[in-house]
């Protein structure tokens, strides 16, 4: 009798003080994590896609980070920052007593180096006097396409832990660019020692040390034991990032718990892991906006009305619902509604054929008549922030004839998609299109998107010059209350002269096994190990 | 023959083996070239821009303008072929677009992971392929007969991607008994040196990897084995047939040779070359990577790559690549119908 009574409280023991540790981390392990392609390379200033910018993440750090699950600034290798009252001069002051990777300590040389080398006149001022940066071997797509060389003027290491930037213009967002991947700070020692290779053996100051790369198949990282942030994680002792192209394949593998987390299953895949007890489902909505738009170039699209009857003939909802299959949200605003600056108060277009054909009148065109076949230009492969653009666009279309305007669809391979697009040919009239947030800031979003008269690159080429004043004054207003006044102005312009037709935000769904803890995704996409742990 | 008559076949096959193998290498350089120029104009005419595709959604006009700059692209196309087969020359086969490493390197990385695969998917394809093609040629008629030829045409028939993922589910989720995709289990370590890892395990003695690497094979070859199984099947068959007809075989059979005898010793090897024609060919289609297969398995090999450069149009992967599995193809052929001649003697090469 004694001896049960003392098992039973052993075991009630056990059960209460297990219930206690879960939920507070726990050291060692390795997580797999399984995705679609392979990284093209692990040098942040020279890459462009999200599988080479995920393993970044982890091995590298920048002056300021975002938050867990926004891109709110937080201190990262500067402790802290000043900006000048002009707002032309930032000064970062650096952590002390971080080192790389390989025990080469971190300085303001360092972040002079790692910046410096993207800069196309290398105005740059180093503490040590023998230090030199090498040409580069190709443009930095991420510094030359954000326009870095005419907002930088010049870098200077100040002393041991202290960097100044000194700008060109002011740049309200200078600051949000700088917990970019291309901003990462590395080992100027490691790169030196053999700057061909040094995408294929990064070191930086990450909580995870890179060790090996098997191409297409994995790329292993181990805790960094030395990491300077003593007060969180890493508690992994490695991760793997393996490649699995299949996303049925990678589903199969999860379920069978070879990996721990699958990145992009299959939609129809969602429902099944929904009723696995093993697997859980980890989601955010992404930062991102499908959108459709008017070839502005042609004087068609001139017609505020058109382009009205366009935004009530398209059943958004239904298309987020039977495409996104769910994985998303509609629309109102091309920002996501978690980033600042949204407008809320802007009162969507319904979907409803009946305003539609009466917009549609009031351009001329009763019932789409003398109105021409019109094209709509869709894109042939899956995007982050549309999943079938060929399925959207036939559902379009078939909006579009209920009110009486004819319409095709036309496609290319997505290369020549995406360059023919930017010549705005005559035969595009509807193009669907879309964007993924980098650093959080509105002007990412809306002088990148929308301002036309800002450059030709631009992808829409609206032209408004109302629009085009406020995106300036958005730029060279430091206070962010203030910039956020003006974007909601700027919002409210693109929804009354419907410059563009907001479709949907998708939402990011990954399945995990259970045991995966305080695995948070990041509304850019990048993924963070730091901070996970097995149960 | 007399043995003298054939010994002085066999001395005469070697005299000129050589010559023939040097002539069969040298008809190879303008094959690959044309091979080589066929491919570069092909892709430069085919619509698409690495450039585009590396910067997508964010390209400006800088960027792109910059990059088509560093890559060669804006160069006319007849100085661009000349850069490649400068290159060419000094054996370099250039840098990829994407990943900035040596085409070479990167072909070294995947065509082992692809030969592991070709082999034992061969070696699969083989032992069943000969081994119903015999039996359907001696039991002609048969039930057996019936059965396998009907075998071979779901296996030529069968899609890669539904079977795989059968076999996936069969053998990895429900059974648990095989890994379902990639070459080796996380946790396993293996020195690597000739990266064909099976091979690789049993040189450094590793039993464990070796045990894992060789569970990782079954399935995808498995997989990939089954179209080369199927025309093996049915080569061997009709082969075997032909040659069991022959005067030979009956004289074989009337000395009172068991049938066993005469089937594997007078017909079969007779009824080798054919066979042996379409394994070699077989081979040297395995060897250009198995696209479906190596993705469905998440098997780092040639095929995968290509097909990821054809659509990232990287042009240096694409010419490099084609180039360099066009000299695999050359080659293997070229050992194939050198081992005619150690098959059969009575063939002559000339």
């Amino acid at each position: 009798m004694m001896k049960k009574s003392g098992i039973c409280l052993i075991a009630l023991i056990f059960l209460f003080t297990g219930a206690a540790f879960a939920g507070s981390p726990q050291k060692g392990g390795t997580l797999v994590f399984g995705r679609g392609g392979d990284s093209v390379g692990l040098d942040p200033a020279y890459e462009t896609d999200g599988n080479s910018f995920m393993v970044c993440d982890n091995v590298y750090e920048a002056l300021v980070a975002y938050a867990d699950e926004s891109t709110n600034l937080e201190p990262g290798l500067a402790e802290s920052w000043k900006i000048s009252d002009d707002g032309k001069k930032y000064t970062f002051h650096l952590r002390k007593g971080v080192k790389f990777h390989d025990g080469t300590p971190f300085n303001a040389d360092a972040v002079v180096f790692s910046i410096g080398r993207m800069m196309k006149e290398r105005n740059v001022k180093f503490l040590d006097p023998k230090m030199k940066i090498p040409p580069q071997e190709r443009p930095p797509e991420y510094w030359v396409s954000m326009e870095m060389d005419d907002t930088i003027g010049s870098i200077e290491a100040v002393d041991e832990y202290t960097v100044v930037f000194n700008l060109k213009r002011v740049e309200a967002p200078f600051l949000a660019n700088m917990g970019m991947d291309f901003a990462d700070i590395i080992s100027p020692t490691a790169f030196l020692e053999n700057p061909k290779e040094f995408l294929r053996n990064p070191v930086g100051t990450g909580p995870f040390k890179f060790v090996k790369w098997v191409k297409d198949d994995r790329i292993i990282l181990e805790k960094n034991k030395n990491y300077w942030d003593k007060s969180g994680g890493p508690y992994l002792d490695k991760v793997v990032f393996r490649c699995i192209p299949e996303n049925s394949v990678r589903f199969l593998e999860l379920k069978t718990g070879n990996i721990h987390i699958c990145q992009f299953p299959n939609a129809a895949d969602i429902p099944m892991a929904k009723k696995d007890p093993n697997l859980k489902l980890i989601s955010q909505p992404g930062m991102n906006i499908g959108y459709l738009s008017f070839n502005h170039t042609k004087p068609l699209w001139e017609d505020v009305h058109l382009r009205r009857a366009i935004a009530y003939a398209i059943d958004r909802k239904a298309i987020v619902d039977n495409i996104y299959q769910g994985m998303g949200q509609v629309a109102k605003n091309p920002i996501p509604p978690t980033m600042w600056g949204y407008n809320d108060d802007i009162e969507d277009y319904p979907h409803d054929p009946e305003l539609a054909k009466k917009e549609l009148k009031k351009a001329g065109y009763p019932d789409g008549k003398g109105l021409p076949e019109i094209t709509l230009w869709s894109m042939p492969v899956p995007r982050p922030y549309n999943p079938e653009g060929l399925k959207v666009g036939v559902a379009m279309i078939s909006d579009l004839s209920k009110i009486g305007v004819k319409a095709r669809i036309v496609s290319y391979d997505w290369g020549t998609y995406l360059k023919r697009q930017r010549e705005q040919p005559e035969d595009m009239d509807l193009f669907q299109l879309g964007w993924t947030g980098d650093n959080g800031d509105p002007d990412n979003f809306l002088a990148v998107l929308f301002d036309g008269l800002a450059s030709p690159s631009v992808r829409t080429q609206w032209k408004n010059e109302k629009y085009h004043d406020l995106m300036l004054k958005g730029k060279q207003t430091v206070d962010q209350a203030k910039r956020a006044q003006i974007y909601k102005q700027a919002l409210k312009l693109i929804h009354d002269e419907v410059a563009v037709i907001s479709v949907a935000h998708s939402t990011v769904i990954w399945p995990a096994l259970n045991n995966v803890a305080n695995f948070k995704l990041h509304p850019t996409a990048s993924v963070r190990m730091k901070n996970v742990w097995l149960e | 023959m007399s043995s003298s008559g054939r010994s002085n076949h066999k001395l005469w096959n070697q005299k000129l083996m050589l010559p023939y193998i040097l002539r069969r290498i040298l008809i190879m350089i303008p094959t690959l070239l044309g091979v080589s120029i066929i491919v570069f104009f092909m892709l430069h005419v085919t619509p698409g821009d690495p450039a585009e595709l590396l910067l997508g959604e964010r390209a400006t006009d800088e960027a792109l303008l910059q990059l088509r700059e560093h890559l060669g692209l804006n160069e006319p196309l007849y100085i661009q072929y000349g850069m490649f087969l400068k290159r060419l020359l000094k054996g370099d086969l250039g840098e990829t677009i994407w990943t900035r490493q040596k085409v070479w390197i990167e072909v070294k990385q995947r065509f082992p992971a692809t030969i592991e695969l070709s082999i034992a998917a061969l070696i699969i394809s083989c032992v069943f392929g000969i081994f119903f093609g015999i039996v359907s040629a001696t039991k002609q008629y048969s039930i057996l007969d019936y059965l396998s030829m009907i075998g071979a045409l779901v296996g030529v028939s069968m899609p890669i991607f539904w079977l795989g993922l059968v076999l996936m589910l069969i053998f990895s989720l429900h059974l648990g008994w095989l890994p379902m995709s990639g070459r080796l289990s996380i946790g396993i370590e293996l020195e690597t040196i000739t990266n064909i890892y099976s091979l690789d395990a049993l040189l450094t003695g590793n039993w464990a990897a070796f045990k894992d690497a060789v569970w990782h094979l079954v399935l995808p070859a498995f997989t990939l084995s089954t179209i080369p199984m199927a025309i093996v099947a049915r080569m061997t068959r009709s082969s075997m047939l032909e040659v069991l007809k022959q005067d030979y075989i009956k004289t074989a059979r009337a000395k009172g040779l068991s049938r066993f005898a005469v089937t594997m010793k007078h017909a079969f090897r007779n009824a080798l070359i054919p066979v042996v024609t379409t394994i070699g060919l077989q081979f040297g289609v395995l060897m250009g990577g198995a696209i479906l297969t190596e993705t469905i398995f998440a098997w780092p090999g040639v095929g995968k790559w290509m097909y990821d450069a054809v659509m990232q149009r990287d042009y240096m992967v694409i010419q490099g690549g084609t180039l360099f599995i066009a000299a695999m193809f050359v080659t293997i052929n070229l050992v194939v119908d050198v081992l005619y001649a150690v098959i059969n003697p009575r063939i002559s090469v000339r």
